[in-house]
């Protein structure tokens, strides 16, 4: 039984006419499964060898060490970078100095609103080109960084505004100066409200990583397609995108997890609208009703 | 800005390329979006079931990973897309809708109408309760519940998540790029490849006119929502 107030509870009628549409809605489900599954079948997406990869122990490796470890690297360090952009932007923003509000302002604006490719490929033309791998490697995660800090200040200015008024008053009426009540009062109690944030950001620059497919970049992308261009294995680009989907997938559904559970232990209710911060919105705190 | 003004056309192709990418993927999302938020909120278990299940897989893949199985993939299994060649010649150069084009266009909608499809269930979410419970007091059926009270309400709530899941969109058609559409990244990374002394200005051009197409759409968005808004 569900409690949504869209529909009623269904009568003998109405529940006889949803067992007709479940199990039309199974059949369709079904047939649709059925026919991508022929269609694999049909051009030997099954065969052994395009699979096998998947199962030898040497191709696991590759996956799980240069593919998932080096992803995990790339985010982490894009992540550790972006946080502490976030903070000198987001906190740049709320300054009551206009020469530091206003380029703030602009940094923010500006690399939330280019594309992450964009800023990838400059970085990696720019400086990363001849440093091999450690150059494609670091092109990533400083495009990331320009992207999610953006992002992130966003996040930030939005928790410090979340904090409430009375909490500064009181600070200043104790007498304590703006640099203390920034540091000991408001960002204490912000980070609590956009923890949760922060983690589903990761989530995005997790995904993001995969960009680095642009500059030939390490990480599991790299391995996924060197996988599906070995010859050996039949160009089996199919199995390859669904593995490495499939890991990605995990590693998020993990992320996301953490997020709820943080969000459970310590914020509750509260929380900031990450694709609004992303979008442009300047009211990116949003109060369930 | 030499390099930028000599090869505005080549640009202006990009950039127009861009823009199909994002209206057509744009409509499809909204579409396909819609019915998964329809499903994730009827009383049908199985399609409820079904929706969750595309929403979560799809949202926590990397677009990349969905248009390579779009655009290699999907050939390998005799889907090819090739019935579509559409070239429109300007005097700028030839507009391609081709089947490169067109597996993108298809990679972008799926991913996209996941995130459409929780943007509309949050603001069928954002109604609150006693709205359809007073509607439902006062002796309206199911039809004038949906009608009257909760769509208008749930539409306009709509609007900034949708805003902001279309404008990511904008920034997404780049990936569309990076697997052969010649759109405004494709452009720009051969343009920088070719002058490679003048990568920071070719960049800088690049970023200002997504600004600027972004900041276009928000702003549009913004007053949407403004003149919607209820009391």
């Amino acid at each position: 039984m569900n409690n949504s107030v869209l529909f009623d509870t269904p009568g003998p009628k109405a529940a006889a006419r949803h067992r007709i549409y479940t199990v039309l809605a199974i059949l369709v489900l079904a047939g649709i499964l059925a026919i991508a599954i022929a269609r694999l079948a049909g051009n030997d997406q099954f065969e052994g060898r395009k699979w096998e990869p998947f199962v030898s122990p040497v191709y696991i490796e590759d996956f799980l060490i240069d593919g998932v470890l080096e992803t995990l690297k790339m985010a982490v360090a894009a992540i550790i970078l972006a946080v502490i952009f976030g903070v000198v932007f987001g906190v740049g923003k709320l300054s009551e100095h206009r020469a530091l509000r206003w380029p703030s302002w602009a940094m923010v604006e500006f690399w939330r609103a280019v594309p992450v490719l964009l800023a990838m490929v400059l970085v990696f033309y720019a400086w990363g080109i001849d440093r091999g791998d450690t150059g494609a490697f670091w092109s990533v995660v400083i495009a990331l960084m320009l992207y999610n800090g953006a992002v992130l200040a966003e996040v930030f200015r939005a928790g410090i505004n979340a904090v409430p008024k009375g909490q500064v008053e009181a600070a200043y009426a104790l007498g304590m100066r703006k640099t203390q009540v920034m540091l000991q009062i408001q960002l204490p109690q912000a980070v609590k409200i956009m923890l949760p944030a922060l983690i589903s950001q990761m989530v995005v620059a997790l995904k993001d990583t995969s960009l680095g497919y642009a500059v030939a970049a390490p990480g599991l992308t790299n391995v996924a397609k060197l996988t599906y261009n070995s010859p050996a294995n039949g160009q089996n680009i199919i199995p390859t995108v669904l593995v490495t989907a499939a890991l990605y997938i995990v590693m998020n559904l993990i992320l996301t997890w953490i997020a709820t559970w943080v969000q459970k232990k310590f914020v509750g209710e509260k929380k900031i609208d990450i694709a609004a911060a992303a979008a442009g919105k300047d009211d990116a705190t949003t109060n369930p009703l | 800005m030499d390099v930028v003004w000599e090869n505005r056309e080549a640009i202006l192709i990009g950039f127009t390329h861009t823009i199909l990418l994002f209206v057509i993927a744009g409509i499809g999302s909204l579409l396909l979006g819609t019915l998964l938020a329809a499903m994730r909120v009827g009383p049908i278990g199985v399609l409820r079931v079904a929706a969750v299940i595309y929403v979560s897989l799809v949202r926590n893949t990397p677009l990349l990973m969905i248009l390579l199985l779009f655009r290699f993939g999907l050939p390998k299994v005799d889907i090819k897309f090739s019935f579509v060649d559409v070239v429109i010649p300007t005097t700028a150069g030839d507009i391609r809708l081709n089947n490169i084009f067109t597996a993108c266009v298809l990679g972008l909608t799926v991913y996209t109408a996941a995130f459409v499809a929780e943007a509309i269930r949050s603001g069928i979410n954002a109604v609150p309760l006693g709205q359809a419970e007073a509607a439902r007091a006062i002796g309206l059926p199911f039809g004038g519940v949906m009608r009257e009270v909760i769509l208008p309400q749930a539409f306009r709530a709509t609007v900034p998540p949708l805003a902001s899941v279309q404008i990511a969109l904008i920034k997404n058609t780049t990936v569309a790029g990076a697997v052969g559409v010649v759109e405004a990244f494709n452009v720009m990374r051969s343009m920088t490849n070719n002058y490679a002394g003048s990568r920071i200005e070719i960049f800088i051009a690049f970023a200002i006119i997504f600004v600027f197409l972004v900041e276009i759409y928000s702003f549009a968005a913004h007053r949407l929502e403004r003149r919607w808004r209820i009391a």
